[in-house]
């Protein structure tokens, strides 16, 4: 069967006493793929990781590995790894023996150890270390050696809980692509969880966010930031404007709505199905927003408004600027174009600005929706 | 001028340690030894010589006591540890907040009396006419009373019971300091239990295993009251031998070269143990 | 600063001088030996205060060797550890017979020890409490018990306890036909006796529950009838009599052994004048009996079993009629170094199985 997925989640939750943990989340993920699940610290990501490793026992939902319910499997018997989060590389033993931890397990023979270990090792770029003492290792290099360690098992999954945590900033960077291609070269199902979005969206083929126990959604990067489908996507994932809004009309798929200061807003919906009358949530992404000092230049854009300069944070070119829109006293976020046209710009300057309604995307205030 | 303050400061600091190392430890140990020296010719006339040294290697009886005492010590040492071992894990890894505490505190529980009144409980329990056996007859068992007293294995279990706690506070702390996620990391790598106990759990707890057997081995040696008092008939022990020699015999001069025989080849038995263990001294005690 | 440290040394001297001449009578002697009642009537009277030491022959001896004879201004060891001891350790010293009242004492006994405990010529003690020690017999399960090696007998197996101490060794010598306390002065001939009694003792060791080593754990082994045959004091049985009349002392066959405990001057003792007033004070008849009523042994107080109550009295004379009070073994002065060859026989007799 090759189309059955590596891994499947059938409505999985799982509570502790009253609390619910992680709630019916469903999902499967093909072979080869780099699956991430993002989300805020506290959501139940490293639950619902150690319920695929078997360390906990769901409360409902099923679970299957290559089609097979693994429910019933202790977790030393489950064809899945784990990479966790402080690495737990064993102190007590040097770098081969470590690697070569669940193949003795296995019961393989001495020498074909010896080469299995010496060659996944050469693989993620450490030969010839094995007699070293784990504690000679840098942070990256141990990030490598407890990859190696699951890798040799060959699993039909490895399950990452924020690896890269305890890295620096930098080595952090470097190691997003380092998993990436070392995810590639092995060719096996990475489960990868992280809070850290820019992570998730620099190595995922497919990513789920989730929030409060349950999966918002999920897509590749390019979905999850484009076409966000819930407010909390649209909020976690990038960057984002927020504006509150009650939603007045629809015309030929553009929605008319209109702030609690009486400016009038348009934009799209996301695909909640909205009607007139509702308090909705309005994002609009930073780079999505034009400047000009001309108000004119902006005027036919749909949505606009004038302020005033708070703050200029200069990046080269990730620079933002802060501003303080007139009509609504809202702080709006916006991309500053190191185009040269804007280099005198100053604290306290009046500029215009203004962004398209397509580039606008509405949601269902979360507090007072209807039906709730 | 800054510099002669520090040194000051720091003698003045090491001071007393200092005055306690020499004043009970080495002065005592240092008068025992010049004693052990003196052989007695005549009614107080003494002569300086090995000869009470010479009296232990040359008296099959005194090296066989110590033989048996060694022995029965290094056998309660290895009972402690294999009961101790999982008591201290369950409270290390299986419980934690306030039972933690509980469990902790029922270890300290037989130290809220005196060493001989932990013996006397044993002694009514073990007694012919003692709890256990009125037990036995009551639920028609054994036909007639049974004495457990008396015997190597009564020496074994009070033994065992006044040390268990100087094997579980070492390897509680040891075992506390085990990151679960190591357990956790030798399961998901396809080890069984009894794999990550041996690989994994032993080699980390080994500082406290072999902290805890010194203390337990040590505190048996030199034990006094639990031979004598359960062992009845057959409590020979090398701390009664030496006692004997002090009180009973007034032979000072043997009962201190008995002393520092005891002190001596206690302090081989340990080494030996911690070579074979390859554990160093150092190490353990830096890490518990 | 310098003259403010002389001042408080010189004080804390005088304060000490003081306190020495406060007359504290530091006591170390037998449980029983100084009951409260006559400790309160003593302070009343002298107003001297005594601070007691429990303790027994071989640990007084151990501590006043620890001490060089001090720590102690009066102790109490048995007659024939004095001798001995002394010669070896000197740690008593010559008793001022002028300050003791000897008018108190029963004058065939003072003699007795007077002449057990001179050394070059000078007394070193004076008998306080006596007593004797044979069997105590569980009558209804041991009646055949009448001699101490009759506690080797298969009829008691496993049911009989005694003492590894030297008066153990010493009634058994007895009870087998040989006469130890003749072979003092003669170091083989009491080594070819000890070694003979070693061998009895090995043997008979599959016989012994316990052996015993407090008085009071030999009291419950008896009460709970584990132990129905015991070599032990007279006391122990008069007293195990009262809680169960089947059990009683037995003087046996060849002889029971008697003791004498002493008083004796510690030889670095501070208050010896509060010492002459105890001896003085504690063998008046009445205070004696005082003290057999605590201690329960007789005491070397003239007219001193006068006052003692009837049922004591007759616990004695059930155990010793005439001819076993004249067959009595009363212990002489171990000559020094006896001790070596005995424990070194105790130790065997320890190991053996
Ligand atoms: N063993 C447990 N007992 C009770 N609550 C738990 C337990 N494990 C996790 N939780 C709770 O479940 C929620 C999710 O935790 P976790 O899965 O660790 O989150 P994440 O890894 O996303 O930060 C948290 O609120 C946490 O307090
Ligand atoms: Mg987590």
């Amino acid at each position: 069967m090759p189309n059955t997925p590596d891994l499947e989640c059938r409505a999985i939750s799982k509570s502790f006493d009253d609390f619910k943990a992680v709630k019916d989340v469903s999902f499967s993920v093909p072979q080869g793929t780099f699956f991430s699940i993002l989300g805020p610290s506290g959501c139940g990501k490293t639950t619902l990781l150690r319920m695929i490793a078997g360390f906990q026992k769901p409360t409902g939902g099923d679970l299957l590995i290559k089609g097979n319910s693994v429910l019933e499997v202790p977790p030393n018997k489950r064809p899945v790894s784990m990479v966790f989060q402080h690495l737990a590389l064993f102190p007590m033993m040097n770098i081969g023996a470590n690697v070569g931890f669940g193949l003795r397990q296995r019961g393989v023979n001495k020498t074909d150890i010896k080469k299995q270990v010496e060659r996944v090792l050469e693989r993620v770029g450490l030969g010839g270390v094995a007699d070293r003492p784990v504690s000679s290792l840098s942070g990256g290099q141990k990030q490598r050696v407890a990859i190696a360690r699951c890798m040799v098992l060959e699993p039909d999954v490895l399950l990452l809980d924020e690896p890269l945590g305890a890295l620096d900033l930098k080595l952090r960077e470097h190691m997003k692509i380092e998993l990436k291609q070392l995810q590639s070269e092995f060719n096996t199902t990475f489960v990868y969880i992280t809070h850290d979005q820019s992570e998730a969206l620099v190595m995922s083929d497919q990513i789920a966010v989730m929030n409060h126990g349950v999966f918002e959604q999920v897509g590749t990067a390019k979905e999850l930031y484009y076409e966000p489908a819930t407010a909390f996507v649209a909020g976690f994932v990038g960057e984002a404007n927020r504006l509150r809004a009650t939603f007045k009309s629809a015309e030929g798929g553009l929605l008319q709505m209109v702030t609690p200061e009486g400016r009038a807003l348009g934009g799209v919906d996301a695909g909640q199905g909205l009607s007139p009358g509702e308090t909705v949530e309005v994002f609009v992404r930073p780079e999505a927003v034009r400047l000009s000092r001309n108000a004119a230049d902006v005027a036919q854009m749909g949505n606009t408004g004038q302020g005033r300069v708070e703050n200029i944070l200069f990046n080269g070119a990730n620079s933002q600027l802060i501003l303080r829109d007139q009509a609504t006293g809202a702080e709006m976020n916006m991309a500053l174009p190191q185009t040269g046209e804007f280099r005198d710009l100053e604290r306290g300057a009046e500029i215009a600005f203004g962004w398209d309604p397509q580039q606008t995307r509405v949601y269902r205030s979360k507090g007072n929706a209807h039906g709730k | 001028m800054a510099n002669d303050r520090a040194k000051l400061t720091f003698w003045l600091l090491l001071a007393p340690l200092m005055i306690w190392l020499l004043t009970l430890i080495v002065l005592p140990h240092l008068g025992m030894f010049l004693v052990s020296l003196r052989e007695k010719v005549g009614v107080r006339e003494y002569e300086t010589s090995f000869a009470n040294y010479a009296v232990f290697f040359n008296e099959p009886l005194y090296w066989n006591t110590f033989a048996r005492t060694a022995y029965m010590s290094v056998t309660a040492t290895a009972l402690t540890l294999f009961i101790g071992f999982p008591i201290a894990y369950y409270i290390a890894k299986l419980t934690r907040g306030r039972t933690k505490t509980t469990l902790f505190l029922m270890c300290l529980i037989p130290f809220w009396v005196s060493e001989l009144v932990r013996t006397f409980g044993w002694m009514i329990l073990l007694r012919e006419t003692g709890v256990i056996s009125n037990v036995l007859q009551y639920l028609g068992l054994v036909g007639g009373p049974v004495e457990m007293l008396y015997n190597d294995a009564a020496i074994m279990t009070g033994l065992v019971y006044t040390s268990m706690l100087f094997m579980v506070v070492p390897l509680v702390t040891t075992l506390d300091s085990l990151d679960d996620s190591l357990i956790e990391a030798g399961y998901d790598l396809g080890a069984s239990g009894f794999a990550i106990l041996r690989e994994i759990v032993i080699p980390h707890a080994m500082p406290g295993i072999v902290s805890g057997c010194i203390v337990v081995f040590m505190l048996s040696l030199g034990n006094y009251l639990t031979p004598i008092l359960l062992g009845g008939k057959d409590s020979l022990w090398f701390t009664g031998l030496i006692y004997n020699q002090f009180i009973t015999r007034f032979n000072w001069e043997l009962g201190s070269a008995f002393g520092f025989l005891l002190l001596g080849l206690s302090s081989l038995i340990v080494f030996v143990g911690l070579k074979l263990s390859r554990q160093s001294l150092g190490k353990t005690m830096a890490q518990t | 600063m310098k003259s403010k440290l002389i001042l408080s040394t010189v004080a804390a001297m005088m304060l000490s001088s003081v306190a020495a001449q406060a007359d504290t009578l530091r006591l170390l002697t037998w449980g029983g030996y100084a009951p409260e009642d006559v400790i309160a009537k003593f302070e009343e009277q002298t107003g001297h205060t005594v601070e007691v030491t429990k303790s027994n022959n071989e640990e007084m001896i151990a501590k006043l060797r620890a001490t060089n004879g001090g720590g102690f201004d009066l102790a109490q060891p048995s007659q024939d550890r004095i001798a001995g001891p002394q010669a070896e350790f000197g740690i008593y010293k010559p008793l001022d017979m002028s300050k003791i009242d000897t008018a108190l004492f029963i004058p065939s006994m003072l003699e007795a020890t007077k002449g057990n405990t001179t050394v070059d010529g000078e007394v070193y003690a004076v008998p306080h409490v006596w007593g004797t020690s044979g069997l105590v017999v569980n009558t209804a399960e041991a009646g055949d018990v009448k001699d101490y090696t009759d506690l080797c007998n298969d009829s008691v197996a496993g049911k009989v306890s005694y003492r590894l101490k030297r008066p153990t060794l010493i009634g058994f010598a007895y009870a087998m036909g040989l006469d130890p306390f003749a072979a003092y002065g003669d170091e083989a001939a009491y080594k070819d006796i000890i070694d003979q009694v070693e061998a009895k003792l090995v043997e008979c060791k599959a016989n012994v529950k316990t052996y015993w080593d407090g008085g009071d754990e030999l009291k419950n082994l008896l009460r709970s009838g584990e132990v129905v045959a015991a070599m032990a004091w007279d006391t122990g049985g008069w007293q195990l009599n009262d809680d169960n009349a089947d059990i009683i002392f037995v003087a046996p066959a060849s002889g029971a052994l008697g003791w004498i405990d002493t008083f004796v001057l510690p030889a670095r003792g501070r208050a010896d004048d509060a010492a002459y007033d105890w001896i003085n004070f504690v063998m008046q008849p009445e205070i004696a009996a005082m003290i057999t009523a605590s201690a329960g042994n007789f005491t070397a107080s003239k007219g001193g079993d006068a006052n003692v109550d009837d049922a004591l009295k007759a616990k004695y004379q059930a155990s010793f009629p005439q001819e076993a009070i004249d067959n009595i073994k009363w212990y002489p002065s171990v000559p020094a170094g006896l001790e070596a060859l005995e424990g070194a026989a105790l130790d065997r007799i320890n190991a053996a199985n």
